[in-house]
């Protein structure tokens, strides 16, 4: 599969819900519109939450790729409102 | 003003639940879905002030009871409240207040709109004489905040979920975001494992790209009890899609624990006293639009 070109990179794995999600949102208001962001977060709670998160605060899921160290990585463009 | 005198065989079924000090009565008064004004509030923050205690208690059901209230005041502080668009609510042998969760109006994992249901609910049963007391709860989704099965009718909101694999882009998102383990990538597209399917609707949430499309229903709970006996509601027939498919389950549901419970029997004990079938029946001919 191909990689997926991002601009920024954030860890969130170090952070329990409801941080994951504010790391996650602090890192992507950051962005210009239109570039990617890659967060790396936990299975469990944060896989199943904070892509959804992410789209309904309006941005472009692009990606969710298991990183098979029980970690996985959202691929999200920035979408500005 | 001409003095008024309370009707004692109303008192109870108006609320007012007598309290073990002499003479006083605690008011319970009618909340649906858990909402209330403003002004609502602000009417009850003055009686309890001018005619109880000074505070208020709040029940397990969302409901507001405002201890303290002596007898004679019944009658003046029924008209207070109602001045604020406050209802006093009910007790003994009916159908009680309706329950409810925030739902899809403010809460966004809800599936359906549970408040004006619940107004809807209300507005049909509330209050309706039964063999013994019956009791309604609204939530919006799997989460189950509002806990549906102890109601002996309780409603869920679901989604029936579909599949539309020419706006999928393959992300992957929807089959971690699915607890059910329902969803699988096959081929280059997501497979659906309907069997394990619980209409949670969190693919839908999640899909960026609306790839799943999620058509709201109703998951009917009956029998729940949790007071001296526990039993959990059971869900006997498929999600439901419409309203009045919903309307002709619960009439059917009601109108059998009306016509088969002794008096001060609970639906769940009148259903293991006479046992579910027949039960079944009436409320799956009701699901299909039979008489
Ligand atoms: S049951 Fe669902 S819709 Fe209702 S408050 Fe909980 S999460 Fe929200
Ligand atoms: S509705 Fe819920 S259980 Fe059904 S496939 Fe979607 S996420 Fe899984
Ligand atoms: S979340 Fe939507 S776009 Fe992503 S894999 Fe599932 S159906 Fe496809």
């Amino acid at each position: 599969m191909d990689e997926i070109k991002f601009d920024e990179q954030v860890d969130i794995t170090d952070k329990v819900c409801p941080m994951t999600f504010v790391k996650a949102k602090v890192s992507i208001d950051e962005l210009e519109d239109g570039e990617v962001l890659a967060i790396r977060m936990n299975d469990g709670e944060p896989v199943q939450n904070v892509p959804r998160s992410m789209k309904e605060e309006g941005h472009k899921i692009l990606k969710l790729t298991d990183n098979e160290d029980g970690t996985y990585t959202l691929y999200v463009r920035k979408v500005e409102e | 003003m001409a003095e008024k005198k309370p009707d004692y065989a109303s008192l109870k079924k108006g609320g007012f639940m007598r309290q073990k000090q002499k003479g006083y009565f605690s008011l319970r008064l009618q909340v649906v879905g858990g909402n209330l004004t403003a002004e609502n509030i602000r009417t009850v923050s003055e009686v309890a002030d001018q005619y109880g205690k000074g505070y208020v208690h709040m029940t397990s059901r969302q409901g507001i009871e405002i201890p303290f209230i002596r007898f004679e005041d019944i009658e003046e502080v029924k008209e207070k409240l109602s001045e604020g668009g406050v209802k006093p609510g009910v007790c003994g042998p009916r159908v009680r207040t309706v329950t409810a969760c925030q739902g899809s109006a403010v809460c966004p994992s809800g599936c359906i709109d549970t408040y004006a249901l619940a107004k809807e609910l209300d507005a049909h049963y509330f209050g309706r004489d039964l063999p013994h007391k019956f009791k309604f709860g609204v939530t919006g989704c799997q989460n189950n905040c509002l806990k549906a099965e102890e109601n002996d009718l309780g409603i869920k909101g679901g989604m029936i979920v579909d599949y539309k694999e020419d706006v999928c882009i393959q992300c992957g998102v929807c089959v971690k975001a699915c607890r059910e383990n329902a969803l699988a990538t096959e081929d280059g597209k997501i497979v659906i494992d309907r069997e394990k399917c619980n209409h949670c609707g969190r693919c839908v949430k999640s899909c960026p790209t609306d790839a799943w499309e999620g058509e709201s229903g109703y998951i009917v709970s009956f029998g729940g009890l949790f007071g001296n006996k526990i039993y959990q509601g059971e869900t006997l027939l498929p999600i439901i899609k419409d309203k009045e498919t919903l309307f002709r389950v619960a009439d059917a549901a009601i109108g059998y624990f009306e016509e088969n419970a002794r008096p001060g029997e609970r639906f769940r004990l009148m259903l293991l006293r006479i046992g579910e079938e027949e039960f079944r029946k009436v409320i799956t001919g009701a699901y299909y639009g039979r008489d």
